[in-house]
C-alpha cells in the first residue's frame, strides 16, 4: 500500500524543461538540483567566513590601513583560532561583526577598500 | 555435580544471559519502536536456523568501577544461521546493554564472527544498534573499531556485506557500514553521522534535529550513504531476503539460478514506454521490467541520484545487474552523484560475478559550475574505470540518444562491451543535433536572411545524416541494430553465449581508480 502511495505521488510530480547542448528535454528537476548553489564571482575586498565559527578577536577598526597578511580577525571553530589575514593592502571600510557574534559559512566578516 | 545438575547450571546461566539489559531496558527498547537485538535476528534468519556464540563473553574493562557491573554478551549477539536456506554469519548489538556501546570484548566477539564469515565464505550481516564507543573502555573501544573496519575491506568483494542500521549508529561507528556492500535503514530509527547536533550546536552554532542531520532519508536521498529504505524493521527484513536471493554467497560462485519466467508484456510493453522523440520522457524502470523475469527488479539507492536507475533482475532466472539512464530525471544525465552510484555498483557486479546489462539514453554530463566544481571529471572517470576494469559479460543496450562523453562512458565497445545492440530509435553522436547544427554550420546560420529558418534546416539536415544507429554501426561500434520487441530474447542469447566469459586483467597489485 505504501508503495503505491509512494507511486502516486510520484506520477503528479510536474515535468519541466533542461537545456543540455542546445537540446530541450521534458523531464523531472531534482531537489539537489533546484537548490544547488549558483555560482557567483568573488568580491576579494569582502571578507566572508570560510569556516563555520565565532568571532574571537577583532584586531582592526573602521578606517584601519591594513598591509598584506596583516592580522584582521580572529575566528574561532573547531578549538582553533584562525586568523584571517588581509589578502592585499588596503583600508577597512566596514566591520559586520563583533566580538562573541556566531557566524555562519560564507557569512560576511568585514569590507576592505 | 553430575550431568543433569550441570545442564540445569548451564539453563540457569544462558537464562541470565539471554536477558539482554533486563526489562526495564527492554521496555524502553520497545518504546520507542524497536525490536530487541535477538528478536530482529530471530525475525531476519530462517526459523530455528540461529545458533548463538560468545553468549558468556564478558567485557575487560577495569576502570571507573566497570569492573563491578555485568554486561550480559557484552552488548552484542553474534552467531551463524541461514537466511533463506543460505548460510550467514550475523551479529546484533544489543541497546538494552549499555547502550550497545563497543568496548574491546564487543568488539572482539564481532571481529571473530567476521573471521569466521571470511573463513567459511559465507555473507556477513551486522545489526547496528549503539550509542558509540564506550568511553570508560578507553582506546581499547577505538583498537575495537580499528580491527572491524580492517576486516571490512580484507573481506570486500570476498564476501557480501550488508549492514543494518537500527537504531543510532555514530562517530567512528559509521564507517564499518560505509565499508560495507549495502547499507539498509528504517525511517524513524536510523541515525548515522560522524558528530551529532550537540556538537554541531556548540562549536558552529548550526541547529538540526537528529532525524534532519542523518535520518533515513536524509541517507538515502541526500547523502547516497544507505542503499535500501523502510517504513519499518519488518518490511526492512524482507527486503534484505529479497536482495540476498539476487546475490551470491561468495565471489567463486554464480547467484542462485531460479526457474525461468516470461515478463508480464501486458502491463510492460515497449511499444508503449517509450517515445521515439528523445527529447520526450519516459520511466526507465518500465523498460527493465519488460525484460525481466516475472517483470521483477530490485532497485537499489532508488532515492539517490534518480537520473539513473541500478538493481538486480532475473534473465533466464540468472541475475543481472541493470545500469540504466533514467530519462524521465534531469533527463538521465551523468552528474557527480550518478556517477558514483553507477560506478561502485559495477564493482559490485564485477566482484561477485554477475553480468551487466547497461541501458543507455542520455544527453551526455549535466552541465553547470557546481557540477564542475564539485569535480565531475574525477566522479565521470570513475564510471569509465569500473566498467573498463569489469570482466563479467557486459551488454549494452543503446535506446535512443547516446551522446559525447556519455556514450563512451555508459558501457561503450572501447571499454569492452561483449555486446552492443541499438534500436532504429538510437542516436549515437558527439551531441543533440541543435547544438551540433549550432556549431557546425554556425556561418551559415550567421550570415543568413532568415537565420531561424536555416538553423531549423540544418538541425533537420544534421538529424537526417546522424541522428541513428548506422554511423556508429557502419564503424562496428554496435554489433547489431535490433528491432524494440525482440530485446529479451537477444539479450539473453548474449548472455547465454557470455556464460564461459575468461578475460584476465594485466598483472598488477591493483588499480588506482579514481576514489
Amino acid at each position: 500500500m505504501a508503495k503505491n502511495k509512494e507511486e502516486k505521488k510520484e506520477a503528479s510530480v510536474p515535468l519541466e524543461i533542461l537545456k543540455v547542448d542546445d537540446v530541450a528535454y521534458s523531464t523531472r528537476l531534482t531537489k539537489k538540483f533546484r537548490e544547488r548553489e549558483m555560482y557567483k564571482p568573488k568580491d576579494p575586498k569582502k571578507i566572508v567566513a570560510f569556516i563555520p565559527g565565532t568571532i574571537a578577536e577583532i584586531y582592526v577598526k573602521k578606517g584601519s590601513k591594513v598591509s598584506y597578511n596583516d592580522k584582521m580577525l580572529g575566528l574561532e571553530a573547531m578549538k582553533m583560532i584562525n586568523e584571517v589575514l588581509a589578502p592585499f593592502d588596503a583600508v577597512v571600510k566596514k566591520i559586520y561583526v563583533k566580538k562573541g557574534d556566531i557566524v555562519a559559512k560564507n557569512q560576511l566578516l568585514l569590507e576592505l577598500e | 555435580m553430575g550431568l543433569k545438575e550441570k545442564t540445569s547450571d548451564l539453563k540457569v546461566r544462558m537464562r541470565n544471559a539471554l536477558k539482554g539489559g533486563g526489562d526495564k531496558a527492554i521496555e524502553k527498547q520497545k518504546a520507542v519502536g524497536k525490536l530487541t537485538a535477538r528478536e530482529r535476528i530471530l525475525a531476519l534468519l530462517d526459523p530455528k536456523s540461529f545458533h548463538e556464540y560468545d553468549l558468556f563473553v564478558e567485557h575487560a574493562a577495569k576502570d571507573f568501577d566497570m569492573d563491578k557491573k555485568y554486561l550480559p554478551g557484552d552488548g552484542v549477539l553474534t552467531g551463524t544461521g541461514t537466511l533463506s536456506g543460505h548460510p550467514v554469519c550475523i551479529y546484533a548489538q544489543d541497546f538494552t546493554v549499555a547502550g550497545g556501546s563497543l568496548g574491546w570484548m564487543h568488539a572482539k566477539k564481532i571481529t571473530k564472527i567476521m573471521d569466521h564469515a571470511l573463513k567459511l565464505k559465507v555473507p556477513l550481516i551486522g545489526i547496528n544498534d549503539s550509542g558509540g564507543a564506550r568511553i570508560q573502555e578507553g582506546v581499547n573501544s577505538l583498537a575495537g573499531y580499528g580491527e572491524i573496519f580492517f576486516r571490512n575491506t580484507l573481506a570486500s568483494g570476498v564476501i557480501p556485506q550488508i549492514s543494518v542500521i537500527l537504531g543510532p549508529c555514530a562517530g567512528g561507528a559509521v564507517y564499518s557500514p560505509a565499508l560495507t556492500d549495502f547499507v539498509f535503514v528504517v525511517d524513524k530509527i536510523s541515525k548515522m553521522f560522524i558528530t551529532g547536533p550537540e556538537v554541531i550546536k556548540s562549536v558552529l552554532g548550526e541547529e538540526i534535529s537528529m532525524e534532519a542531520l542523518g535520518g533515513a532519508r536524509v541517507h538515502c536521498e541526500t547523502t547516497g550513504n544507505a542503499h535500501f529504505y523502510a517504513e519499518s524493521e519488518e518490511q526492512c527484513f524482507s527486503q534484505i531476503k529479497k536482495l540476498a536471493s539476487f546475490i551470491p554467497w561468495n565471489n567463486t560462485r554464480k547467484a542462485e539460478r531460479f526457474p525461468k519466467k516470461s515478463p508480464k508484456t501486458r502491463q510492460y510493453k515497449i511499444d508503449n514506454i517509450i517515445s521515439e522523440d528523445p527529447k520526450e520522457p519516459y520511466d526507465v524502470r518500465d523498460i527493465i521490467k519488460s525484460l525481466t523475469d516475472d517483470s521483477d527488479f530490485l532497485e537499489i539507492m532508488e532515492m539517490f541520484a534518480q537520473n539513473l536507475v541500478i538493481g538486480f533482475g532475473r534473465m533466464n532466472g540468472e541475475t543481472v545487474g541493470f545500469v540504466a539512464n533514467q530519462p524521465l530525471v534531469l533527463a538521465g544525465v551523468l552528474d557527480v552523484d550518478s556517477s558514483d552510484k553507477a560506478a561502485r555498483f559495477i564493482r559490485y557486479c564485477d566482484a561477485f560475478n554477475i553480468p551487466l546489462i547497461t541501458l543507455v539514453d542520455l544527453p551526455g554530463y549535466l552541465p553547470g559550475v557546481d557540477q564542475e566544481h564539485a569535480g565531475v571529471i574525477r566522479h565521470g572517470a570513475k564510471v569509465l574505470y569500473a566498467y573498463s576494469e569489469a570482466t563479467v559479460p557486459k551488454i549494452t543496450l543503446i535506446m535512443r540518444k547516446a551522446y559525447g562523453g556519455g556514450y563512451i562512458a555508459m558501457c561503450s565497445h572501447h571499454l569492452r562491451a561483449d555486446f552492443v545492440f541499438a534500436w532504429p530509435t538510437a542516436e549515437i553522436a558527439v551531441m543533440g543535433p541543435e547544438g551540433a547544427a549550432n556549431i557546425i554550420f554556425r556561418k551559415e546560420i550567421a550570415h543568413a536572411k532568415d537565420p531561424d529558418k536555416v538553423r531549423q534546416e540544418k538541425v533537420e539536415e544534421y538529424k537526417e545524416k546522424f541522428a541513428n544507429p548506422y554511423v556508429a554501426a557502419a564503424y562496428g561500434y554496435i554489433d547489431a541494430v535490433i528491432e524494440p520487441n525482440e530485446t529479451r530474447k537477444i539479450l539473453i542469447h548474449a548472455l547465454e553465449i557470455s556464460a564461459e566469459k575468461d578475460v584476465r586483467m594485466p598483472t598488477k597489485k591493483h588499480g588506482i581508480p579514481p576514489f
